[in-house]
């Protein structure tokens, strides 16, 4: 399979690959996928006062475009309020990464990582 | 160095052997005649080179030459084999034996089988990818025309007890067939030794000519078909069609070949993988075995590494031209079929390589396949969230997992 020049590009320089402490009432952590079928997110975003997240962290289990997608997201995600963060659809990351038919569900997945860490985080934050 | 990725795929296909290709170049040009021309010296030619390829064919399976005949390759011996003895023999039997891990045209021309009115048993097999003999003995019934069961597996090398089979089938007067594409030149075969009544070979898994394979076809006790192909009645009526003078030659050169070389050949290879799976597993932790480690031809590794996805793997080892049993790579999207039938789980599927070591592979593309895969296991572990967990102590088996 060829792969877009952005997905290579995230595959071979991941941004933001790493873990925030979930602990950390700040951190919200979003675990989407299952091993069974290939791939697996985690998504954690470091949100301030302002609402506005200000650190994010991936690690994925799965292919190039699972990868890529997750890698993307941080990037996005970074700096936006978690209102801006959870407008982001899946069409808009499939687009941007060129991923084909097959892989749509990786754009997908992507999505709902976002979507779990920020529940995470406002489940903490409703019950501190 | 080529710039070309270092192939690592040879039970997908091999390249053909320059001796191979240079005693086929004259059967494109000067000798072009019909081996079927009885009435010139072209023709005879052309035939003479045919029955000399044949004997060759012949000799790699201790077989007599008017037992084989030629095929377009592996795909059409077996679905020869299996629906032209089912079909010749279905008034009086109409159950067929194989087994779960078969090559997909086995399995679909099983399929197809079926859906006439045949019964078929598909055999499971144990954990190290080998059948057991008492399920296939409990399977025979007196319906049962025919067993097939692959010599030596496509994706994880595991070599069955061919022997042991065919003394079972013959005990029950029932044919036995074997897919032997992945065999040929990798173990030694004896039709007879082994009890085997028919037998499909393909030319291109042995540095031969693509678009040509072979089927034995026993004549003592006589082993009859329904052909597939009708026309001018060539290949003893089992099999119509003008034969391609070249490829025939080709593949007869090329079991030539194997047969003299399997021996040093096999002693080289298995060097090769040892050199190879001490180097992994010196460095990387968590790494598998697919299928029994002995009873496997000595080109094939079938390894999962836990936790790092196939093909996500074979994106960072582009350089490696290797195969992966994760779905992602197939058109379907289940994992291997084969994996699965071992008991694999599904996720170790997903993160299985299978390496194919040849003639042409050197030590220096076996050390740097094996650098370049351990680097990239580890850069994938790290970023692994699987990985992450399991070295935490975390049970994966424990987290409900939203399966998409």
């Amino acid at each position: 399979m060829a792969y877009s020049e952005k997905v290579i590009d995230h595959y071979e320089n991941p941004r933001n690959v790493g873990s925030l402490d979930a602990k950390d009432e700040k951190v919200g952590t979003g675990l989407v996928g299952a091993p069974a079928c290939g791939d697996v997110m985690k998504l954690q975003i470091k949100v301030n006062e302002r609402g506005v997240i200000e650190d994010a962290k991936f690690k994925t289990f799965g292919c190039g475009s699972a990868i890529a997608s997750s890698s993307l997201v941080t990037e996005w995600i970074k700096g936006k309020t978690i209102e801006e963060a959870s407008t982001i659809k899946n069409t808009e990351i499939a687009q941007h990464l060129s991923l084909p038919p097959v892989k749509i569900h990786c754009s997908m997945l992507a999505e709902d990582a976002i979507r779990a860490a920020i529940q995470d985080y406002q489940h903490k934050k409703t019950m501190a | 160095m080529s710039t070309r990725p270092i192939y690592l795929d040879y039970q997908s296909t091999t390249p053909c052997d320059p001796r191979v290709l240079e005693t086929m170049i004259p059967y494109f040009t000067e000798e072009f005649g019909n081996p079927h021309s009885r009435s010139h010296a072209y023709g005879w030619r052309a035939e003479e080179a045919v029955e000399n390829a044949r004997a060759r064919v012949a000799a790699i399976l201790k077989a007599d030459p008017r037992e084989v005949i030629f095929t377009s390759g592996a795909t059409e011996s077996n679905n020869l084999a299996l629906k032209g003895v089912a079909h010749f023999y279905k008034a009086q039997k109409d159950h067929i034996i194989t087994c779960m891990t078969e090559h997909k045209c086995v399995l679909d021309s099983c399929r197809h089988l079926e859906q006439e009115g045949f019964k078929i048993t598909y055999l499971p097999v144990q954990k190290n990818g080998l059948i057991d003999l008492n399920c296939l003995r409990e399977a025979m019934t007196d319906r049962t025309s025919l067993v097939s069961i692959m010599a030596v597996n496509n994706e994880i090398g595991v070599i069955q007890p061919l022997a042991e089979i065919g003394k079972i089938c013959r005990e029950k007067g029932v044919f036995f067939h074997t897919d032997a594409a992945q065999a040929v030149g990798k173990i030694t075969l004896d039709v007879d030794a082994m009890n085997i009544d028919l037998l499909s070979l393909s030319s291109h898994k042995i540095y031969g000519p693509k678009g040509v394979g072979a089927l034995y076809v026993r004549r003592k006790p006589r082993v009859r078909l329904v052909s597939l192909i009708d026309g001018g009645g060539q290949e003893r009526g089992m099999r119509s069609g003008t034969l391609s003078t070249p490829l025939c030659v080709g593949l007869g050169k090329a079991c030539e070949i194997a047969a003299a070389e399997m021996g040093p050949e096999n002693k080289t290879l298995l060097t090769l993988r040892d050199r190879f799976y001490q180097k992994i597993t010196a460095e990387l932790e968590e790494v598998y075995i697919n299928g029994d480690f002995d009873q496997r031809i000595p080109g094939n590794l079938n390894i999962s590494f836990a936790h790092v996805e196939g093909e996500g793997l074979m994106m960072g080892i582009k350089d490696l031209a290797v195969s992966s049993g994760s779905a992602c790579t197939s058109a379907s999207l289940e994992p291997s079929y084969v994996l699965r039938a071992l008991g694999v789980e599904v996720e170790m599927a997903h993160t299985s390589l299978r390496i194919g070591f040849g003639r042409f592979t050197t030590v220096e593309e076996v050390d740097l396949a094996a650098d370049k895969i351990i680097t990239e296991v580890r850069r994938l572990r790290d970023m692994s969230p699987l990985w992450e967990m399991s070295r935490q102590g975390i049970d994966l088996k424990s987290i409900q997992w939203a399966e998409h």
